[in-house]
């Protein structure tokens, strides 16, 4: 839940306007209004492949919030929806890249979630868990290499992800270094299959920041604002020279992993329907309606909002074309592709 | 080859190496170097020595040890304008980093349509005759030719060395630039001076000749043309063929060469199976068939994990000039 | 935790008897000599390379003494030369290894140093850094798996190592399954010419095992006595089924990184003179003496049978044969070795 004073009632706002509030509520109604629309796709049979983020809506967004657009630098991994939408991706550039349309970013390429825009800030990354981390510890390198203050790069990835060779080879070199780097963990207890007990020891990820010589801390993902202000302190120190650090935020997969997995194989209905007690998006919309920032006129409103853009973004997307079958062969190196030159 | 000039200077491959980097450092502030002891050791075949005191420890990166975050690092400062050469110490610690290299650098560009690039290059050494054993002696180019995305590179000369470096460095996609270490010190050679590139997908013609075609890259390619010379002895006309770049590769100089020599033998230090000559052997039976008088013949490595450091090992997985001689003799004979 | 400060009072010796304290003095002076030997055949042009390892005597023989022979598995890395021979490896061994024969267990196809015994459980390793982790992991898996009681592994090291993926990964999984092993970081400082500053932002790599929920531990690397009660008590929980621990022994490496490296290039002597007061061989001599387990007549009647041992060893190796050229395609499969059947 929000940071509420118990005492006073009042919202513990972290220096948020009520149309950043506003705006970030818009932000989680409008990932989980597209993630919907992605599996509708997919139960359609339009789209193959579907992926979703349903209980990071809050993380998402309060941390896009914290992103200084047209200056960081963002490293999302592929339940990022809410993420790359906070820092300016449109519902027409998801749609695109569900649909695999040739003016997608990246061509229809790539799997869908796998944004990439040069104008936002946001690297191109595979499916490869923990590939992206160096990436943007090179890319943090690279802005403190220029001496460009208040610029920071923005990593994110799950718990799994925290196991991997590269997550750990990505925290050491940044914190030896102290580039203006932040590790965004947005540990939602799932990994696939693997439950945070079969993954890590210590359940508490955050912990490991000391042993990197790094500052670390754990926030409440379903709370947007904490979010905010966590992220926001950890760029702000990322930004003015302060070197990285470790943020984590806790969460929940409501959904599989994707719409090739069954989740009831490996957890049951009433575990994810006792979290969904937890779920962001409602929980958000009491907190702003309780404090009056919005109405529930208002909530409908945005909704129907939220939901007109985005069935606009599916139809002039649908309509557009796939990519040729000879753009298989363009942009392999800047110039001829055939391996044997003649 | 290297012409002779009073413009040019004699030195070994390692010197080649090291006078590109230097030059690339100095004329371009967004180079940086990224590997193990590069540093103060100054790169533990010394090609980076005092680099670090001239260029700085910003542009002269020691890393810890993690050869997926060395290339995977200089990924992202590619991706973000820099201009990085990574060093992989030694080939046979590539292999962590695969997944950076096949799966990431040379995917980057396409996969975002060209709106991300990856312009990053990563320099190893390779090869054995050195003692190295299993850990300091492999050839990795048959693991990575096969990608598309990447370019690879493996010249056997100075000359070759500081054209091909300087193009790799130039290029805005990433290149494998492998060094053969037992050339480092023992091949000199004139070096032009000034900045010059070679374009990659050039062969090279060491030598002509009419009976036979030998190609060749990497240390052999010097076995293979002092073993030719000495055929020209007995009246055998070996042409010698420096294949310089493997991805991509000139197929008109194989071709035009076939062509003539109507026998095709390829030698390389790497295993056999499933090595570069299996390409080569591929393409010219596709397209030039008809123009063999003999079967295309490959004397390569052994199909054995590595090379041993006890040296009867070493010297059975190594092809010798001698070993050579016998085989061109036999095929020119067929 | 320095045993020369309880010099005074007498000194902890966890439990050792005269006779263990002077087999572990012995086994740091065969691994000197030995190492020694090894640099000498380089420089006499016999051999074509040798590593270091002066500065770890104390924490591998420390170890060694802990190690449960015929039960416990050593998964260690290339310096562990001293290691190898606390666990049982003969000079003999060692020098088959240094001059490539083919009676040596790799049949002379290893780097020196790579030792390997299946009988003494010293599993084969290679010279690529961490990639021995995850098989150690594998193998306190098999033991745990198969209910093995009283069998643990010990793995070892460097601080380099501790920044490759692979050791993170390694840790990660036997703290999630609570496997029977102790991994070993003998932080030298050095990684080659990288200095720990530049491996690593905070010094102390026993300070990461809270993040994976192992319990960690920190030693004086050039104490084998505090070595030997620390990485014992560490090899004991394994055993007994309590999980895994992160030992970290602080030691330093005296030596350029083998014979083809040169310190000068990247340290001062006066840093390595600084540190030669530590030195754990005279150091742990000086110890023995003093509280009369060995004479200095003992002391110096140790070191010849040492270096008798080790020149015979030296000898006996020398005259054995190099392995065929045949043998380059031997034990590649089971069976066969060409990939076209």
């Amino acid at each position: 839940m929000a940071s509420t004073d118990i005492a006073t009632g009042t919202l513990e706002r972290h220096g948020l306007s009520d149309d950043q509030l506003r705006a970030i509520f818009r932000n989680m109604l409008l990932q989980r209004q597209l993630d919907n629309r992605g599996f509708q796709l997919n139960r359609q049979g339009k789209v193959p492949f579907a992926l979703g983020s349903e209980g990071h809506e809050a993380l998402q967004a309060g941390a896009a919030m914290a992103f200084n657009r047209g200056l960081d630098v963002l490293a999302p991994y592929y339940r990022d929806l809410g993420l790359c939408l906070g820092i300016g991706l449109s519902p027409y550039e998801i749609l695109l890249s569900i649909f695999a349309r040739a003016s997608d970013h990246n061509g229809g390429r790539q799997f869908p979630n796998h944004y990439s825009s040069k104008a936002a800030g946001l690297m191109s990354f595979s499916s490869i868990l923990a590939a992206h981390l160096p990436h943007a510890v090179g890319a943090a390198y690279a802005i403190k290499y220029r001496g460009e203050t208040g610029r920071a790069v923005l990593a994110t990835c799950g718990d799994g992800t925290t196991s991997e060779g590269e997550w750990h080879e990505s925290m050491n070199f940044a914190s030896i270094h102290k580039l203006p780097f932040v590790m965004l963990v947005e540990n939602n207890e799932w990994a696939i299959s693997t439950p945070l007990a079969k993954q890590m020891a210590e359940p508490q990820i955050w912990k490991r920041a000391a042993g990197y010589g790094m500052p670390g801390r754990r926030f409440n993902g379903f709370d947007p604002i904490e979010t905010y202000a966590a992220v926001k302190e950890a760029m702000d120190r990322a930004r003015s020279g302060g070197g990285p650090t470790l943020v984590e935020g806790t969460c929940y997969r409501y959904l599989a992993h994707s719409t090739d997995d069954n989740d009831m194989t490996y957890r049951t209905r009433e575990m994810v329907a006792e979290r969904r007690k937890q779920d962001p998006v409602p929980a958000f919309e009491a907190v702003l309606i309780e404090h009056g920032i919005v109405t529930a006129g208002d909530v409908a409103a945005m909704r129907k909002s939220v939901l007109d853009e985005t069935n606009e973004a599916t139809d002039t997307a649908e309509m557009q074309p796939y990519p040729q079958p000879s753009d298989l062969y363009t942009n392999i190196y800047e110039g001829a592709w055939q391996p044997w030159q003649s | 080859m290297a012409v002779v000039s009073a413009d040019s200077t004699v030195m070994n491959n390692v010197e080649a190496v090291r006078a590109t980097l230097y030059e690339a450092l100095k004329n371009d502030d967004r180079t940086v170097i990224i590997g193990e002891d590069v540093g103060a050791r100054g790169n533990v075949f010394l090609i980076t020595k005092d680099f670090v005191a001239e260029f700085g420890e910003h542009r002269v990166i020691d890393t810890p040890i993690a050869e997926a975050s060395i290339v995977g690092i200089a990924i992202g400062m590619a991706m973000e304008g820099l201009r990085p050469i990574a060093e992989i110490q030694f080939a046979d610690f590539i292999y962590p980093s695969f997944n950076q290299i096949v799966g990431e650098a040379a995917k980057t560009r396409y996969r975002s349509n060209g709106e991300y690039t990856c312009p990053l290059v990563i320099r190893t050494p390779y090869g054995g005759g050195v003692r190295g054993a299993l850990s300091h002696s492999v050839s990795v180019e048959a693991l990575f030719y096969h990608v598309p995305g990447l370019k690879i590179v493996a010249p056997s000369f100075p000359a070759d060395v500081k054209g091909l470096l300087n193009t790799a460095i130039d290029d805005p996609d990433p290149v494998l630039f492998l060094e053969h270490k037992k050339t480092y010190r023992l091949i000199k050679g004139e070096v032009p001076n000034g900045h010059y590139t070679i374009p990659f997908g050039k062969a090279n013609v060491l030598k002509e000749g009419t009976q036979l075609t030998v190609v060749s890259y990497g240390l052999y390619v010097h076995w293979a043309v002092e073993a030719a010379r000495a055929l020209q002895d007995d009246g055998l006309s070996v042409e010698v063929i420096d294949l310089r770049s493997i991805r991509p590769m000139d197929k008109t100089t194989i071709l035009n060469s076939v062509e003539k020599t109507r026998k095709l033998l390829i030698i390389h230090e790497d295993n056999k199976f499933g090595g570069i000559g299996a390409e080569i052997s591929a393409m010219v039976a596709e397209e030039a068939l008809f123009h063999l008088d003999a079967p295309i013949r490959r004397l390569c490595g052994p199909d054995v994990p590595a090379m041993g450091y006890a040296l009867p090992l070493e010297e059975e997985f190594m092809s010798s000039p001698a070993e050579m001689a016998d085989a061109m003799r036999e095929m020119v004979k067929f | 935790m320095s045993t020369r400060k309880s010099e005074l009072l007498g000194f902890e010796r966890h439990g050792l008897t005269d006779e263990q304290l002077i087999a572990i003095f012995r086994t740091m002076l065969m691994q000197r000599t030995l190492e020694n030997r090894g640099f000498q055949l380089n420089r006499q042009g016999k051999i074509p390379f040798a590593s270091a390892s002066e500065g770890h005597e104390g924490v591998q023989a420390g170890a060694a003494m802990a190690f449960a022979r015929g039960k416990d598995i050593l998964v260690p890395y290339y310096r562990d030369l001293g290691l190898a021979l606390g666990i049982g490896l003969t000079p003999y061994e060692v020098l088959l290894s240094l001059f490539a024969r083919a009676a040596d267990h790799s049949a002379g196809r290893q780097f020196p140093h790579h030792y390997a015994s299946r009988r003494l459980g010293l599993q084969t390793i290679s010279s690529v850094i961490a990639a021995q982790l995850p098989h150690a992991v594998g193998a306190a898996y098999a033991i745990k798996f198969r209910g093995e009681e009283g069998r643990a592994v010990l793995t070892t090291f460097g601080d380099g190592a501790t920044s490759e993926g692979e050791w993170h990964e390694s840790l990660n999984f036997a703290a999630v399954h609570r496997l029977p092993i102790v991994f070993l970081c003998e932080n030298n400082e050095w990684a080659i010419s990288t200095p720990l500053a530049l491996q690593m932002a905070q010094p102390d790599v026993h300070k990461r095992a809270s993040g994976y929920g192992l319990p960690g531990a920190v030693v004086n690397g050039m104490d084998p006595i505090a070595c030997y009660a620390v990485i014992g008590e560490a090899l004991r929980r394994a055993r007994s089924g309590d999980g895994p621990t992160l030992v970290e022994a602080k030691c330093y490496r005296f030596l350029s990184h083998t014979t083809d490296d040169d310190d000068r290039t990247y340290r001062s002597r006066d840093e390595v003179t600084a540190r030669r007061k530590d030195d754990p061989v005279p150091c742990f001599e000086r110890l023995l003496v003093e509280h009369a387990i060995l004479t200095p007549e003992g002391a110096e009647a140790l070191k010849r049978s040492v270096l008798e041992e080790a020149n015979d060893a030296t000898d006996r190796a020398e005259t054995m044969a190099y392995p065929a050229a045949g043998d380059l395609y031997a034990r590649v499969h089971a069976d066969g070795w060409e990939p076209w059947l």
